[in-house]
């Protein structure tokens, strides 16, 4: 249940940022969230609604866009997403890949008020 | 670091966010939408970063290790001291108590406790606390022994610069295609307790092709703490990686 870890260093980010900008309040937290990152959405979603209750965030709509795991591949070049948990590539099959997107979590976009 | 503005963006994303506040600008609404596109744990990553830069200084490697509870995190690491030939320390992280860094000191380890709470992995952050109770220029290389837990410590980066994940017999089939994120961060894989097999429905080829599908360069190697060859093993790995960071 790291959720909760990162649910209090997402609303940091959000505070700072609405700081930066002079902003009464967020209305809107949109994030990027890796199906390889290691979190569980609905859990992060729940955490999210538990921590925001006070705070800059908390009339926040929380918005996660689940980004599926994206490998380039070095040996033909084409970049897919990856369906399975085979580390290829879909298209020739070479294992010689690179995750390009999917692993991470992003804070993407802030909606101020 | 952004090129315009030096803001904590660190790849080639398209951003216009402008520098005037909502207040500033009266041809504002009420609301105003800003492209931030920030890692959510940047400040983790960037303590992390520290961490190593302050590994490097001293010349030493950092190794990460990760694992169910139980599967012989410790149990390796006293093994390892009576055979090797660098010099190591610890820093422990577990919910409760100071048992392992106790353990290890009497094998005349130097190990430091990290006491989580309920924190269910260590962060950069406390790692660094930790790493100012080590004596970085007596060692050659700097173990973390994170919290027992196959989930959460895969999602952050503690600044080692290695990660060796441990799987163990009696925890039975399956765990590596059950926990895809943290078998992926792995550098090493080592199957501990292999002296159980022949009491365990276990297929350990099956197992070991089921690493190399989910990251096809991982090294592997079997460990059976009765048997020093096979610690001795991982201390070649491990001395190997060593040389290229002195």
């Amino acid at each position: 249940m790291h959720e909760y870890s990162i649910v209090s260093s997402l609303i940091e980010l959000c505070e700072e940022e609405a700081g930066k900008h002079q902003a009464a309040s967020v209305k809107r937290v949109e994030v990027k969230i890796g199906a390889y990152s290691g979190v569980e959405p609905h859990l992060l979603e729940v955490a999210f609604a538990t921590f925001k209750k006070t705070g800059i965030c908390k009339n926040a709509d929380f918005i996660m866009h689940i980004q599926p795991l994206k490998v380039r591949c070095f040996s033909c070049g084409a970049e897919n997403e990856l369906i399975t948990n085979r580390y290829c590539c879909p298209k020739c099959e070479s294992p010689n890949v690179e995750v390009i997107d999917g692993e991470e979590m992003y804070l993407m976009r802030l909606e101020l008020e | 670091m952004c090129k315009d503005c030096g803001c904590s963006v660190t790849e080639a994303h398209h951003h216009d966010h402008s520098h005037e506040t909502l207040h500033h600008n009266p041809q504002l609404n009420d609301s105003k939408t800003i492209d931030v596109i920030t890692k959510i744990l940047h400040k983790n990553d960037h303590e992390a970063a520290h961490n190593r830069e302050h590994l490097e200084k001293h010349h030493v490697l950092g190794i990460n290790l990760m694992s169910s509870p139980g599967s012989g995190k410790t149990s390796l690491l006293e093994a390892m001291a009576d055979l090797a030939d660098f010099s190591f320390a610890v820093v422990e992280g577990d919910l409760e108590t100071n048992k392992d860094a106790q353990r290890l000191k009497a094998k005349g380890i130097e190990a430091y406790q990290i006491q989580t709470g309920s924190a269910c992995h260590l962060d950069a952050f406390m790692v660094h606390k930790g790493l100012h109770h080590i004596n970085l220029n007596e060692i050659d290389i700097c173990f973390v022994e994170n919290v027992g837990n196959l989930v959460c410590p895969a999602s952050y980066d503690v600044g080692m610069h290695l990660n060796i994940v441990l799987v163990s017999i009696p925890e039975g089939e399956d765990k590596i295609a059950k926990y895809p994120v943290m078998f992926r961060k792995a550098d090493l894989i080592l199957f501990t307790k292999t002296d159980l097999l022949p009491y365990f429905d276990y297929d350990i080829e099956s197992e070991k092709r089921a690493a190399r599908t989910l990251k096809p360069n991982v090294d592997i190697l079997e460990v059976n703490t009765k048997d020093p060859e096979s610690i001795k093993k991982v201390l070649e790995w491990i001395a190997f990686k060593h040389r290229f960071r002195s």
